[in-house]
């Protein structure tokens, strides 16, 4: 019988990396670990390219999974495809080999992903050759084909219709209905791997909060909690509820606006004025409270950088009385309008298998049969202490992902009232430059509003980021909205896509 | 339905008044301006968006310009689907090497006269991604930048300011 987890799991762990370990493999066990990810005892969770490495982090089976981290050195700059068995790891490996110039042997596609071929140094952490522009290694893209009688083609973007990022969507339709449909992404690509490398920890964060706005307290939660795992330091109490506060503020913000815009695609505006106006008084208390709309910046490695302003915490108990008034209405008009249902129902539908293949998080998962939240999970301070349902439906159309929306924002409403009811007092930060003491690595999920995010880091000695890779989850949305629009009409895309609302600039990095 | 359509008649507008335009750099922009885009215009204009390299919460807050706090259509300001139809280009973020010819594209595709707003820090230089290989950066180092909004993001407000700023005009009663 195979037992890799058992073998991984007894191989000695790489010292100072915290709170999961990390292990160093060959190149057997990296493909039994793929293999056994791929026969669904574990799951996915990211791979990510180093200077001469990959990295793997996965979920191990079994009830009590905690993540761990397999790496492989890479000596002659190949590896063993992961995504030759583990769909999921198709476009992370393509993203490998643009940024580090490491070629995954036996990957199933060989298309350049980030790299348009318009960088004018190469490969970003492959400096050794003379650089050499990406234009003479990059073949034109060539979109998968599809082929049959009557196909045309629609080219969208990567400059849309909307005040949204840019993409570039190739959709191949029978007349209406949709064939295939391939996005082809990377045009926000900001090389923010090669930012963070050799960055202070405090550019870092500024970085990290820049990954994907609408997930900045997110993105600085996660980013925090890896470096502060990385110096085996804890944040004080009040700064760690003051982070949930920030980010069910932000959870609420996105769920509101999210369910407006989903309604609005199906051309029913109403619920978008509505929402809209909610989603503008959250951004407004998220100022009063702290300072900032959308609370960039607000958390640290350390702690956070502003506590609760003096009229907060009153501005915070008024939002919530007006949401909890206003959104059953809208709940309400939602449930009760027929035409809306029409749109919704049966649309977009994610299969429970494909879900759990990807290991789709948030939304996209949990209204596709997959229960998975970092909160409960892999639980973090303070949610240990909160009570929260994670609700779960298993239709996985457009409907069902508005419903686990409009669940959340309940159970965000429920956990700020906890939160304002149990905040301790105290410090809002620590001083990490008494904590650096040689190399160390940290790794760390947090939930965002639209699913889990991982972050990881190295520390080098002098307290500098070595290295810093975030994994956004919409890696696993992308290709799961090309699985749902299949069989759909091209006028159900803005709505398929939009019940996704997948990152573009997060996933591009 | 009937009922929120109902409440919503005979509800007060959330609408607010329009910011000062109070920025001595911006109003002198705008008397410059101002004469063009009357004779051109009439006093009213189309804006497209251009994402062009944006972490996005650029895009939220310009989103924001619709909801009917701010509702940005009563100063004549209203977003277009095509650079075709736009007199104003709304330029996001850094401008990466990946977006740099499709921003450069919509720009030609943009009859003139036409205007290009460089809004948030990143687009004015790069902001936090200045300086990385996959980044051009400032947006005047692709197109021409008749404006510049400050911000991480720009806020609403600032961003209507700035408009308004190119507008030269506040809106008539
Ligand atoms: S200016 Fe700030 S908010 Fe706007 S794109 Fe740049 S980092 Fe994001």
């Amino acid at each position: 019988m195979e037992t890799s987890f058992q073998e991984f799991a007894a191989i000695e762990a790489v010292a100072h990396h915290h709170p999961w370990p990390r292990r160093l493999v060959e190149a057997e066990m990296w493909l039994d670990l793929a293999a056994r990810l791929a026969a669904g005892e574990g799951t996915f969770l990211a791979l990510w390219g180093d200077v001469g490495a990959v990295h793997l982090a996965f979920l191990d089976a079994g009830a009590t999974a905690v993540p761990a981290v397999a790496s492989l050195a890479c000596r002659d700059g190949t590896f063993p495809s992961v995504a030759a068995l583990l769909a999921c790891a198709i476009r992370p490996e393509r993203a490998i080999r643009d940024l580090f110039g490491l070629t995954p042997i036996g990957m199933p596609d060989e298309r350049y992903w980030l790299d348009h071929g318009r960088w004018p140094e190469g490969r970003p952490f492959h400096p050794p050759e003379p650089a050499e522009a990406s234009a003479a290694v990059v073949p034109p893209y060539r979109f998968l084909a599809s082929t049959g009688p009557g196909l045309h083609q629609i080219p969208v973007g990567p400059v849309h219709a909307g005040i949204i990022e840019p993409g570039h969507f190739r959709f191949t339709c029978n007349g209406e209905t949709v064939v295939r449909l391939e996005a082809r992404l990377g045009y926000v690509h900001k090389g923010l791997d090669r930012l963070m490398a050799g960055a202070t920890i405090e550019r870092a964060a500024k970085l990290a909060a820049r990954t994907s706005g609408d997930s900045t307290v997110a993105y600085s939660f996660a980013f925090a909690r890896a470096v502060e795992a990385a110096l085996s330091v804890e944040a004080p109490p009040r700064s760690q509820w003051l982070r949930a506060l920030m980010a069910e503020i932000e959870r609420l913000a996105n769920h509101l606006g999210d369910i407006g815009g989903i309604c609005n695609d199906a051309a029913f505006s109403l619920m978008l004025a509505h929402c809209s106006s909610l989603r503008e008084q959250v951004l407004r208390t998220a100022e009063t409270a702290f300072g900032h709309r959308l609370m960039m910046d607000a958390i640290c490695p350390g702690g956070v950088t502003v506590d609760v302003k003096k009229d907060g915490m009153a501005a915070v108990r008024g939002l919530l009385k007006v949401v909890r008034a206003q959104f059953a209405e809208l709940v309400e008009l939602y449930d009760n309008t027929a035409s809306l249902a029409d749109r919704t129902v049966a649309t977009g539908r994610l299969s429970a298998a494909l879900a759990r293949d990807f290991a789709a998080g948030g939304f996209v998962g949990r209204a596709s049969g997959r229960s998975f939240d970092a909160r409960r999970d892999l639980p973090y301070a303070p949610y240990d202490r909160l009570h929260f349902e994670v609700p779960v439906l298993t239709e996985g159309d457009v409907n069902a992902r508005i419903w686990i929306r409009i669940r959340e924002v309940g159970e965000s409403l429920d956990l700020i009232e906890q939160i304002l009811a149990g905040m301790p007092s105290g410090p809002i930060a620590v001083d990490l430059l008494g904590h650096i003491m040689g190399v160390s690595e940290g790794l760390a999920v947090v939930e965002g509003f639209r699913g889990d995010i991982l972050a990881w880091v190295r520390l080098a000695a002098d307290g500098t980021v070595e290295r810093a890779y975030l994994r956004d989850p919409s890696w696993a949305h992308w290709p799961l909205l090309e699985a749902v629009i299949e069989g759909n009409i091209v006028a159900d895309f803005p709505l398929c896509n939009k019940s996704f609302n997948c990152s573009y600039s997060g996933h591009d990095l | 339905m009937r009922r929120i359509l109902f409440e919503n008649v005979f509800s007060r507008a959330l609408t607010e008044p329009a910011p000062a335009v109070d920025d001595p750099e911006l109003l002198t922009l705008a008397a410059q301006l101002k004469e063009g885009i009357d004779r051109t215009f009439g006093g009213s204009l189309s804006i497209r968006q251009v994402d062009a390299g944006s972490c996005n919460a650029c895009e939220l807050e310009i989103h924001a310009l619709s909801n009917p706090y701010y509702d940005l259509e009563r100063f004549g300001l209203k977003f277009v689907a095509s650079p075709r139809h736009a007199d104003v280009l709304l330029v996001t973020g850094p401008v990466t090497h990946n977006m740099r010819e499709a921003l450069e594209r919509t720009y030609n595709a943009t009859p003139a006269p036409k205007w290009v707003v460089a809004s948030g820090a990143c687009a004015i230089d790069g902001g936090v991604f200045a300086g990385s290989y996959a980044v051009v950066g400032a947006v005047d180092a692709v197109v021409p930048v008749a404006i510049r909004i400050p911000g991480c993001p720009p806020s609403p407000k600032t961003l209507i300011r700035g408009l308004l700023a190119l507008m030269a005009a506040q809106p008539a009663g």
